[in-house]
């Protein structure tokens, strides 16, 4: 083990990672109407993940978890990029972002 | 002891930002509060030593990502208030699911033990070297195939944004290869002999093809698709 996350032990980190998680979740849930703010929801989500690789990884001493924040990290930007080009021509063409207005394809 | 000090203080301040990034009522202060979450997530790697997915979070999360979301913010042009109608009513809901979710991590956390060492085999890599050449080793020996499609992903995104936002307009000039190829000496140069001392405006000036530059061109590639004769005009005059 680390002797740095020794000292501290893998527990106060799952609990944060937990926190983190729980805040996301919630954010979600709060800013229903803003979907700004549900991309940065998702990437709390995504970082609480990544939190709890890296404890792993360190108390194992085993670096396959590291790896995996790397690609959980990859995927993380790329669906920002994706997400934040979408809603730009989606403000372009219909002049707002407010998501119950997105209804076009329910049948 | 140090240790634990820095570890709460980040741990802190990461969890209060989140807070603040889901309850701003601004969305750039939402963002802000992001990329401060972000550095003390930076920092909790730091504590579990994991130096270089620290450096790699600050750089690429907040160099790139948060920005971008900043950009995206200011650029916009939303009427906030409206976003935030519904903020009452959702919270409850959310209050009630965020609740069920902590309890039952809680309850997992509570009953969960570490596997006794030797189960797993951990990946050996050699523990002289520094955090970053250790990934290295990892990344491009048992991971180099999930590498590349990591790669791939990458592209795969870089591409959908450009195709998404670009937008085709009046004014862009493209190359039509074909036009080009099958473009002749005759009807793009010409060669005139100059009188020493002479300027080429009594000659029509630059544009010095036999059509103008419009009319050798596609119709509809080029901005405005008519000639501009103005321009020559006051260059011969």
């Amino acid at each position: 083990m680390n002797p740095a996350i020794a000292s501290v032990g893998l527990g106060p980190y799952l609990f944060v990672s937990a926190a983190l998680l729980v805040l996301g979740v919630f954010g979600i849930f709060l800013n229903r109407k803003n979907i700004i703010v549900l991309l940065m929801s998702m990437e709390l989500i995504l970082l609480s993940a990544n939190l709890n690789l890296v404890a792993f990884s360190s108390a194992h001493g085993d670096l396959s978890g590291q790896v995996m924040v790397l690609f959980v990290l990859t995927i993380a930007a790329a669906e920002a990029a994706i997400g934040l080009a979408i809603v730009t021509v989606y403000f372009r063409n219909r002049g707002s972002i407010q998501v119950e207005d997105v209804t076009m394809m329910k049948g | 002891m140090m240790a634990q000090l820095v570890f709460y203080v980040f741990a802190a301040v990461l969890l209060l930002s989140a807070a603040m990034v889901i309850s701003a009522r601004n969305p750039v202060h939402a963002v802000l509060f992001l990329i401060l979450g972000f550095f003390n997530a930076a920092g909790l790697f730091l504590v579990a030593g994991a130096e270089f997915l620290a450096m790699l979070l600050v750089i690429v999360y907040v160099g790139a990502v948060a920005v971008l979301f900043l950009f995206v913010v200011m650029m916009l042009d939303i009427d906030f208030s409206r976003l935030r109608e519904g903020f009452q009513r959702y919270a409850p809901l959310g209050l009630c699911i965020g609740g069920v979710l902590l309890a039952e991590l809680l309850m997992a956390f509570s009953n969960w033990r570490m596997a006794p060492a030797g189960v797993v085999a951990p990946l050996a890599v050699d523990p002289a070297l520094t955090n970053t050449a250790a990934l290295g080793t990892v990344i491009y020996t048992h991971y180099v195939l999930l590498f590349q499609a990591c790669g791939l992903v990458l592209l795969v995104a870089m591409i959908g944004a450009i195709v998404l936002t670009l937008r085709s307009t009046a004014t862009g000039r493209r190359q039509n290869i074909g036009r080009q190829h099958a473009r002749t000496r005759e009807e793009t140069l010409e060669l005139v002999n100059l009188p020493l001392g002479e300027n080429v405006f009594e000659q029509g000036g630059f544009l010095r093809p036999k059509g103008s530059y419009y009319e050798i061109a596609v119709p509809g590639s080029y901005g405005a698709g008519e000639p501009d004769k103005t321009e020559t005009e006051e260059k011969g005059a």
